[in-house]
């Protein structure tokens, strides 16, 4: 019955997450910017924006510009996640994993640490410093607060109580055939199981839009080159007419 | 001027962050624009009665126009990059004037109406109602944004509150909440060509006075030619550069450096101006149709070139824009880029050898260059970017043997707004344009002290102005602006020159 209500709930969260971050990425699309705003010194070439835009997904460039402390925890919080996120698609995927992917599994143990760490920092600040105190609504504490949880548990599973991993597997890549297992019924997974559920779900109507949004800013990704080609969006070119 | 009520600020660094002063600056107003100014913009005449649904429909419209708004409306994380990078806050402590505190001004109110989350659980996301207090804090706080992008430069995602800012000031306008300092502006140059509202006989006039002015300085009969059919070049420079000081001196050296390369050149005065409110006021239709002013002169006067003056905001809409709002421009010469900025063509006849340079006659001054905003982060000057950098410094160091940079985080793309950009510099919003000044006023006092700077060189129209109003409150002369341009006027040599009145210099 719980397991059935899991599954109900992972298929019901994907959908909203794939189909909400879909429709926002369209709309972000098709919306046009209507004038060249790249924020200069930028790339005059394509190529040049590709790499800008890396440097910022990969190294968060301008946010190591700003502050020091933010980037630190900042930057540390999302590397930890991908490795975390590496190490859990040997519990979701169905069969044997790549051997890149073994390989990198147990750092995630570690990076585990790390990403609780960052988001305690970040966390901090929301408290500690006034400015960033005074632009905190709640549920920029709440998000903090959901992802801590879901890295304490998963941390718990892994160092306290452990979890029957190996049926978990076989729960969650049942899944992607539509074959309901049995989760174990031990509290730290079901609770750790919600809350990446919610996380899915509040995720295309939240901040955590930045991270596709990252890629569709106009200061970060036009290229520097008005005055060889005329930029023009549709709406303002029926102005012309 | 009186003194007034404004306290200087006193910053022990340019970028000191203060703890934040909750209501510092709540309640300050620039005037109203009166309806005539609203209206000869297309803009109602004053608050309409169902300014509420207008504003939420002109919202909505510019999501759906503007990448960049949307965008920027959605994927702030609140992660505190920006909150020390806005000179409004380093100088007056105001927390709505951290860029994500002026942002969410307006971003509270795109929830409310426009978010799952701001529709239901508005208490959660910060989402608040549209009211008609709300729209006047958007009036004050929008006002208090010189549209700089310094905090673009530092957010982690590029989101640029000037998007937001030009936006919010759109949005008011639709409603009647005009501002009068610059829709008063803007319809003097959709009427007569130029912001200062000089009509082509005035304008002719003080050019003639000043061709005066130089030959009695330099015994060479220099011209500033205006409206003359078949010239190669068109200049474009800001109306100031006609009267004010130190922008005149500027106008003298762009004369000189065409006079002495032997181009032909005019300006126009049905495009007499340069400066583009529309820019300031967000309104994509205004700004283009100050524009087109400058596509019509072109062709009527049949030139091959554009160039633009000193001026920095202009320069942004003339590089990134013009292109976009009045292109293609296919009947002029392709092997010049469209437009030219002064600075690239002096520095280009500079490299050439064809300008006589007596740097000498620079040497009672120690200069500085501030990089305006619009042209440091919203711009560019020759082929590799970063050139709006390094063209004005070389053209400074090819007139001075005395040039210092100010500090490092002051300058290029980190560097600070005058305080009085983005249709701010009006004297009802004095007490903020002294305080704005204040980190940009810190820097140049510390090159003062430690290598004993004299002047700051500009290239903005902006920012002379600001600069000669401000700069006595921090203790220099209000002369201690200078353009770049009048640095090379000053140490270049005429064929045919007398030099000896200059020997005494």
């Amino acid at each position: 019955m719980l397991s059935t209500i899991y599954a109900l709930l992972f298929y019901m969260a994907t959908a909203l997450l794939v189909v909400g971050v879909a429709a926002k990425i369209r709309k972000y699309a098709v919306t046009p910017a209507p004038l060249k705003i790249p924020t200069t010194p930028a790339p005059t070439t394509q190529s040049g924006v590709v790499l800008r835009m890396a440097r910022e997904v990969i190294f968060f460039e301008s946010l190591f510009k700003s502050n020091k402390w933010i980037w630190l925890f900042g930057w540390t919080f999302h590397m930890a996640l991908w490795l975390v996120i590496i190490r859990h698609l040997r519990y979701t995927i169905p069969g044997n994993t790549p051997w890149l992917l073994d390989f990198l599994q147990p750092f995630g143990k570690y990076a585990g640490f790390a990403m609780v760490l960052g988001l305690l920092g970040l966390w901090a600040r929301r408290f500690l410093v006034d400015r960033v105190r005074y632009i905190s609504n709640p549920s920029d504490h709440l998000i903090l607060a959901l992802i801590v949880a879901i890295g304490l548990s998963g941390l718990m599973m892994k160092f306290v109580a452990h979890t029957d991993v190996v049926a978990v597997k076989v729960f969650m890549s049942g899944l992607w055939t539509f074959r309901i297992g049995t989760l174990p019924s031990d509290l730290v997974i079901l609770v750790h199981l919600a809350l990446v559920i919610t996380l899915m779900i509040i995720f295309p109507i939240s901040k955590l839009l930045h991270a596709p949004g990252l890629f569709f800013s106009p200061s970060r990704n036009q290229v520097d080159n008005p005055r060889e080609q005329r930029h023009i969006a549709p709406w303002a070119a029926e102005l012309e007419k | 001027m009186a003194d007034g009520d404004t306290q200087v600020p006193k910053l022990a660094y340019p970028t000191a962050t203060p703890c934040i002063k909750p209501g510092a600056m709540e309640g300050l107003q620039p005037f109203l624009a009166s309806p005539e100014h609203n209206k000869a913009l297309g803009f109602p005449g004053e608050l309409v009665p169902d300014w509420k649904e207008r504003a939420l429909a002109k919202m909505e419209e510019l999501a759906g126009k503007n990448r960049a708004f949307q965008v920027y409306l959605d994927i702030c994380v609140k992660c505190g990059a920006c909150t020390d990078k806005c000179h409004y806050f380093l100088g007056t402590a105001d927390p709505k004037n951290m860029p994500v505190a002026r942002q969410d001004l307006l971003r509270s109110v795109y929830r409310r109406y426009f978010t799952f989350a701001g529709k239901y659980f508005p208490w959660l996301v910060g989402a608040r109602d549209l009211t008609e207090d709300v729209l006047m804090e958007w009036y004050s706080y929008y006002h208090q944004c010189s549209e700089c992008r310094r905090c673009s430069v530092f957010c982690p995602y590029g989101i640029d509150t000037a998007e937001i800012t030009m936006a919010a000031r759109d949005i008011l306008d639709a409603v009647g909440i005009g501002m009068k300092y610059s829709n008063e502006i803007i319809g003097k140059v959709h009427t007569v060509g130029n912001n200062l509202g000089l009509n082509p006989k005035a304008l002719r006039a003080t050019l003639e006075d000043l061709e005066e002015d130089i030959e009695d300085d330099t015994g060479v009969s220099v011209r500033i030619p205006i409206d003359e059919k078949g010239a190669d070049i068109l200049l474009v420079t800001p109306s100031a550069d006609f009267f004010a000081e130190p922008h005149i001196d500027g106008l003298i050296g762009y004369a000189k450096v065409f006079h002495q390369t032997g181009v032909s050149w005019t300006l126009s005065s049905y495009a007499s101006e340069a400066a583009n409110f529309g820019l300031f006021i967000g309104n994509y239709e205004n700004m283009r149709l100050v524009s087109q002013r400058i596509r019509k002169a072109a062709l009527d006067l049949g030139v091959k070139r554009i160039i633009f003056g000193e001026c920095g905001h202009a320069w942004r809409v003339a590089y990134s824009f013009l292109n976009t709002l009045a292109g293609p421009w296919d009947f002029l010469d392709p092997n010049y880029p469209v437009p030219q900025h002064i600075l690239e063509f002096t520095w280009n006849e500079i490299q050439q050898g064809n300008l006589t340079l007596d740097k000498t006659r620079n040497d009672h001054m120690t200069v500085t260059f501030h990089d305006s905003c619009n042209v440091a982060r919203g711009s560019r000057m020759g082929d590799m970017p970063g050139g709006q950098f390094e063209i004005p410094r070389n053209v400074i160091k090819a007139v001075c043997n005395n040039f210092v940079d100010m500090e490092q985080d002051t300058i290029h793309e980190s560097t600070l707004c005058c305080g009085g950009g983005g249709g701010l510099l009006t004297d009802d919003l004095m007490d903020l344009r002294i305080k704005g000044a204040a980190p940009r006023m810190t820097a140049l006092q510390q090159s003062t002290e430690q290598h004993g700077v004299t002047h700051m060189a500009a290239i903005c129209a902006i920012c002379k102005t600001q600069f000669s109003k401000v700069m006595p409150k921090y203790g220099y002369d209000m002369d201690s602006i200078v353009s770049v341009h009048q640095l090379v006027s000053n140490a270049i040599i005429l064929d045919g020159q007398k030099t000896e009145d200059d020997a005494a210099e």
